[in-house]
Formats: structure tokens, C-alpha cells, sequence
């Protein structure tokens, strides 16, 4: 597919225009650094060229929210990041962010607005749930992923942070997969270990890794992919996946990208 | 007329030791920073209603919760009968609703003695469940000896009271006969009619002064009771409701702001006036918390309405993986820790000032650096307790105060003043995932 090319538009570009955007689709370190995550940042963008969002990314301007400092204790970095983050953010006169990390997407929705950034912010599980919704993805039925056994692993930062269960849901619901739920999901769901600044040092002493118990009870389910919709979430279950042995036959996928493929955007 | 003045005086020393235990914990939680909490009044009635009133949390678990109704159900129930025992013991008479009541009277006996006994079968379940079935919620590092025999206390408690009333009632049903005049008829009731029998020959004597023993014993136990919970887990049941009104109604994710670091990021953004030169600079206070006195006072407020229960703990993936985090040991150290300084403090002692720091000498940085803050621990408390406050509260101070993070989060703070971002990585790269998808 590398012949079709797609569009990537900064928020300057279109303002050297005099265009605004309908939404700013804030990547996110993982996003743009991570080589895995880089995979989901594309499979988003292609969803949105192909359905015609009016989107644009700040590219370099774009710096970390700074919720792993905040969660480690920084309170200066963290409020730097942010409120350099907002200047920009409030110098393009941005109304609506989308992204695909849970982290930014907390930290900009409930964090920013105290600090002077008030945005609607939306989870792109929510966003793609809405594009299903109104029509604009269609997914035909019986399509590449029917009968797949799929589970959900939910992002602590998602879902008891904001609330955010039945969107993923709604979305692998969407594929015409077999959704089939963990032990411990929605309210209950287990952190896959890397929240809270963890993604960053290694863990305390104990008798196992968060994302081996965690992975555990996604392999416990039968699942062929495990569905994640958050970018140190794909880190840890993936490597959970690869102590386990079984990176052959299951695969750790975002939501983003099982749409894509289910489109054949990928 | 000797009975009415003993049980004036008891009532006396009861209310005299609740009183003094009531200002000492009040005292204890206004060592906290003071904070208001205005906000949201309606969302806190409702959140009070139906978590503490209500129970609503307690009912994710099918099982404790359906024990512990029959507790607190009982509890709110069998103490109007407590008011009927307080008149009778002021005014010296008996059973005073008796004949005020009249038919309604032995219907409401039969559902106190129907209440009494599922309180009785419900704490003995629940005796079962930790010292047979040793669930291991009860049996977790931070479960010493004094947090089990504290339980293990408060239900034993709770059953022999359940069974001096069966033993009142049963007493009083056989005097009813005898001395009519005095003991107003209060019907068959269900259970102690079990115990009527071997009761029937007992002389009239014995039988008044059993009477008497089982209500005074139920009565000084209530009281005792009372008294010993000022000092016990057990406090969450006044607690729990102003620790649900007061407890955090923002999405769970948010973190509670510090408007004094924001002045001065303001400040070094070039974003507000520095203050003038000749205003003293105001004192910052400490950054995060080191120890108990550091903390907001609705934090204090809920590590004495934690009850133990340990459903955070069983739900923290620290804890699950073996790590030492443990959401409620961090509550119970709260708590130990602001006790060890009031009484300090009354017994005219140094207090916050003797040495020692909830952070280091009851909480180590080993517990809270393994915390992912995902908010299991937040989501489980029944009560709405969060243990996560405090957790970012030490680590605020151990990263601004001491620069004692872990060396890797020290890493990572750095790649982000440097790289904006927390790995190393050029800035200007950053947006180079996207040269594959435009060409």
C-alpha cells in the first residue's frame, strides 16, 4: 500500500492557510517515538484521511504532557510541560483533541483546564466508536475477523480514570469478532503494570511482573488477539505475550489498527 | 432509685470517655492542612446516601456485603430499643414503650429478636472467615496481631450482646407470668421462647436478678462498646458518612493541583509579574508530604474511617505480584502515625517534632515507588477512601524535597526538561513517523 500517500498537516501549515482543522489528533511520545506505537499513529492517520476527517498533528511542536512526571512526583516539570503545552495549544485556538494514548488523553481533559487549557478531549476509541456510528467507517460482516476470539484489556487510565468501558467495546463489537472478557475487566480490570511513571524504571522486588499475571489471564481466555487502546499497555502486554512463548499465535493489536486492517488500510 | 443513679453514672463515664476520645480525634484530624471542601454539595449527599447510607460499594461482593447488611441493619435497628433501655434506666422504669405501643409493641420485640439473630449468625460467619477459612485479605503482611484481635474482638463483642438480649427477653417472658404488674406482657418471642423452658423453675428471684444482670450487661456492653470503638477499626460506622461526603468527586484520574508550584512556573514562563522585591516572600511550606501534617485533613479523616477490610489491598497489582505496596497499610500508618503524635502532644510530649516521619519510619519509598496508580485501591474502598492521595503526596515530596526518586525516574525527568519527551530521543524527530505515510 506504500504507493497511496496520505495527508499529515500541521496545525501551522493550515494556519499559514488560514485553515483550522475540526480536530487536533495529539500523538503522543509513544506515538511518535515508539516503534511500535509509530505503527498505530499511521493506522490512525489512514483512518482518518480515508473518511475524510479535517485533522492536523502540531508534528515538532507537540512536547509530553507531563503526566509521567506528575505521577512520579514532579510537579514543576510536569506544570512546565503543561503550561508550555497550552500556550501552543491555545495559540492555534484549538477546541478538540483526539488521541490514542489514555495518558494524554487524562491529563489534557482533566489536568489542562485548571492550568488554563479547556479543550473537549476524546479517546480515539471513542472517536473510531463515533465514526462506526455515524456511518462513516463501515465494516462489512463477516469480514476478516469473524469468530475471532478477541479480549479486551482495559486501560486503568481509560476506564477507572474516566469512565471510558464500552467504547473499545463498542468498536471490536464493530469487527464482528467473538469479544470474550477477562476475569478481572471494566471496573475490576488489572493494570497491566506500567502506570503511574512504571513504564519508565524497572518494578520493586516481588514474586512476578504485573504484565505476566495480566497476560495470563488474557492467554486464560482463549483469545487469539488481545486488544489494547493504550500505548504502554501494548508495551507490557506485548512483552507479556513474548515471555509467555506464544507471540506465534497471539498478537497484541490496537484498536486503530484492527480497523485498519479490517478496511485493508494497512 | 439506686439503679437509676448507677446508670446515670455509667451513662456519665461513658459520655466522659467518648467526649475526650471524640476531641483527641478531631484534634489528630486537624493536624492535617486545612482545606475546603465546599464544592459539589449535591454530589456529596449522593455519593453519602448511597455509599455509606446505602452501601452501594459494599455489594460488589456478594457475600461480605449480604453479612455485613445483616450488621448494620441491626445496628441501626436494634439501637431504638437502646433508647427504650437508656429511658427505662434514667426514669427507673420498664420497658416504657410497652404500653404506648400496645400490640405494635411484640412485633417490633419479634424483629429485634429476628435482627439480633442474624447479627449473631452473621458475625459468626464472619469469625469463620477469618480465623477458619483464613481469607487471605485478613492474613496480609500489615494483619498483625493487634488489627486480628481487633476483629476479632469487635465480633465477639457484637454476639455475646446479641445473646444477653435473648437472655432478657427469655426472663422477662417468664416473669411476665409471675409478676404481671410490673412486666408488661410482650407476646411469644421467636428465639428466646427457645430458652423460656429452662427458665420456667427458676425461682422469682434468680429470675429478676437474671433479668437484671442480662440488661445491665447489655447495656454497659453497648456503652463499653462505644467507648472501645473511639479506639478500634471499627470507627468507619460514624466514619464512613462524612468520609464519603468529603471524598474525591473529580474523575478518578485527575490529580489534585499545587496552585503554589503553578505562581512559580507562572513566574518562570514569563507568564505572571514576579512579586514586588520588598513583599517578603511568602513561606512555600513543604513540597508533597513527609508526614502526617502534610497532608489535607480530609486524608486524616479517612485513614480513621478505613475498617480494614482490605479489599484495596486485594485489588492493588502491586500487591497481587508480591511487591510490599499495600493501599491499606498506608492508611493504617496514617493513622498509627497521627495517633502516636496526639498523644505525644497530650501528654505535653514533642509530637510532629520526635524524630520520626510517617515517610521513612512507617511508609517506605520501596511501597510507594511500586504504586502504578491505576485506582483498583480507590475503586474498591467501600467507603471511598484514597489511598493513592497519600502515595502521591510522599512521592511529591520525595521528588521535590529530596530529588530521592528512583534513579531511572530521575532519568526519565530529565530526557523530558531536555527532550520534551521521557525517552531520549532528538525533539526534532519527532515527527518523523510521518515521512513514510506522505511520500
Amino acid at each position: 500500500m506504500s504507493d497511496v500517500s496520505y495527508s499529515v498537516p500541521t496545525l501551522a501549515e493550515l494556519a499559514s492557510k488560514g485553515e483550522t482543522p475540526e480536530v487536533l489528533f495529539w500523538v503522543g511520545c509513544a506515538g511518535s517515538f515508539d516503534e511500535r506505537y509509530k505503527r498505530v499513529t499511521k493506522a490512525f492517520v489512514k483512518i482518518l484521511n480515508t473518511v475524510n476527517v479535517k485533522f492536523a498533528v502540531l508534528g515538532t511542536e507537540e512536547t509530553c504532557t507531563g503526566d509521567p512526571a506528575r505521577r512520579a512526583g514532579n510537579e514543576f516539570l510536569f506544570q512546565m510541560q503543561a503550561m508550555s503545552n497550552i500556550q501552543v495549544l491555545n495559540g492555534y485556538g484549538v477546541k478538540k483533541v483526539v488521541t490514542a494514548c489514555p495518558h494524554c488523553f487524562n491529563t489534557i481533559k482533566n489536568e489542562y483546564p485548571e492550568l488554563g487549557g479547556t479543550y473537549e478531549v476524546i479517546h480515539h476509541s471513542t472517536f473510531l466508536q463515533t465514526l462506526i456510528g455515524e456511518g462513516r467507517i463501515t465494516l462489512k460482516e463477516g469480514g476478516s475477523f469473524k469468530g475471532k476470539k478477541i479480549t479486551y484489556h482495559d486501560s486503568c487510565y481509560l476506564g477507572r480514570a474516566n469512565n471510558v468501558y464500552e467504547a473499545p467495546r463498542a468498536v471490536l463489537e464493530a469487527l464482528d469478532a467473538d469479544l470474550v472478557e477477562m476475569k478481572r475487566c471494566r471496573t475490576t480490570g488489572l493494570c497491566c503494570g506500567a502506570g503511574g511513571g512504571q513504564m519508565f524504571k524497572e518494578p520493586e522486588k516481588g514474586t512476578k511482573d504485573i504484565n505476566v499475571e495480566r497476560t495470563e489471564e488474557a492467554l486464560a481466555t482463549g483469545a487469539t488477539t488481545i486488544a489494547v487502546a493504550c500505548p504502554f499497555c501494548m508495551t507490557m502486554m506485548s512483552d507479556g505475550v513474548k515471555n509467555k512463548e506464544r507471540e506465534a499465535d497471539v498478537q497484541v493489536k490496537d484498536l486503530a489498527e484492527l480497523i485498519a486492517e479490517a478496511q485493508g488500510l494497512s | 432509685m439506686i439503679q437509676q443513679i448507677l446508670f446515670v453514672i455509667t451513662l456519665g463515664i461513658a459520655g466522659y470517655f467518648i467526649r475526650k476520645r471524640f476531641l483527641a480525634i478531631r484534634a489528630n484530624i486537624n493536624l492535617g492542612k486545612a482545606k475546603e471542601i465546599k464544592d459539589h454539595a449535591n454530589v456529596r449527599l449522593r455519593n453519602m446516601l448511597l455509599v455509606a447510607f446505602g452501601q452501594k460499594k459494599m455489594f460488589k461482593r456478594f457475600i461480605p456485603a449480604f453479612l455485613h447488611f445483616f450488621i448494620y441493619i441491626g445496628f441501626l435497628i436494634i439501637n431504638l430499643e437502646v433508647l427504650e433501655f437508656v429511658i427505662d434506666g434514667v426514669a427507673g422504669t420498664h420497658r416504657i414503650f410497652a404500653p404506648i405501643l400496645g400490640n405494635l409493641y411484640p412485633v417490633l420485640m419479634n424483629l429485634f429478636e429476628f435482627l439480633a439473630m442474624a447479627v449473631l449468625l452473621a458475625c459468626a460467619i464472619m469469625l469463620i472467615r477469618r480465623n477458619v477459612l483464613k481469607i487471605k485479605r485478613f492474613w496480609s503482611a500489615e494483619m498483625t496481631a493487634w488489627p486480628r484481635l481487633d476483629a476479632n474482638l469487635i465480633l465477639t463483642t457484637e454476639i455475646v450482646l446479641m445473646m444477653a438480649i435473648f437472655t432478657m427477653n427469655a426472663a422477662d417472658r417468664v416473669l411476665q407470668g409471675q409478676l404481671p404488674e410490673h412486666y408488661h406482657n410482650t407476646g411469644t418471642l421467636f428465639f428466646s421462647s427457645y430458652l423460656v423452658p429452662l427458665l420456667v423453675n427458676t425461682d422469682t428471684t434468680v429470675l429478676i436478678v437474671l433479668e437484671r444482670v442480662a440488661w445491665w450487661f447489655h447495656i454497659i456492653g453497648i456503652l463499653g462498646f462505644a467507648v472501645y470503638v473511639t479506639y478500634s477499626k471499627h470507627l468507619h460506622i460514624f466514619l464512613a458518612f462524612p468520609n464519603t461526603y468529603f471524598a474525591n468527586v473529580e474523575a478518578k484520574g485527575h490529580i489534585q493541583n499545587m496552585p503554589v508550584v503553578t505562581n512559580e512556573v507562572k513566574m518562570m514562563l514569563g507568564l505572571a509579574e514576579a512579586p514586588a522585591a520588598t513583599t517578603p516572600p511568602a513561606e512555600p511550606g513543604r513540597f508533597g508530604a513527609k508526614d502526617v501534617n502534610d497532608l489535607a485533613w480530609n486524608n486524616l479523616l479517612a485513614a480513621y474511617s478505613c475498617t480494614e477490610c482490605g479489599r484495596c489491598t486485594s485489588e492493588c497489582p502491586a500487591n497481587l505480584t508480591g511487591k510490599k505496596l499495600s493501599p491499606r497499610k498506608i492508611m493504617m500508618d496514617t493513622r498509627d502515625r497521627m495517633e502516636e503524635v496526639g498523644k505525644s502532644l497530650q501528654a505535653g510530649g514533642p509530637g510532629l517534632g520526635d524524630g520520626k516521619t510517617l515517610l521513612g519510619n512507617y511508609i517506605t519509598k520501596e511501597e510507594i515507588n511500586a504504586c502504578t496508580s491505576c485506582n483498583a485501591c480507590v475503586e474498591a474502598c467501600p467507603v471511598m477512601i484514597n489511598p493513592l492521595e497519600i502515595i502521591l503526596e510522599l512521592k511529591r515530596y520525595v521528588a521535590m524535597e529530596e530529588s530521592g526518586s528512583p534513579p531511572s525516574w530521575n532519568a526519565m525527568f530529565q530526557n523530558i526538561e531536555t527532550s520534551f519527551a521521557p525517552w531520549k530521543f532528538s525533539p526534532s524527530d519527532r515527527f518523523n513517523w510521518a515521512n513514510e505515510l506522505k511520500k
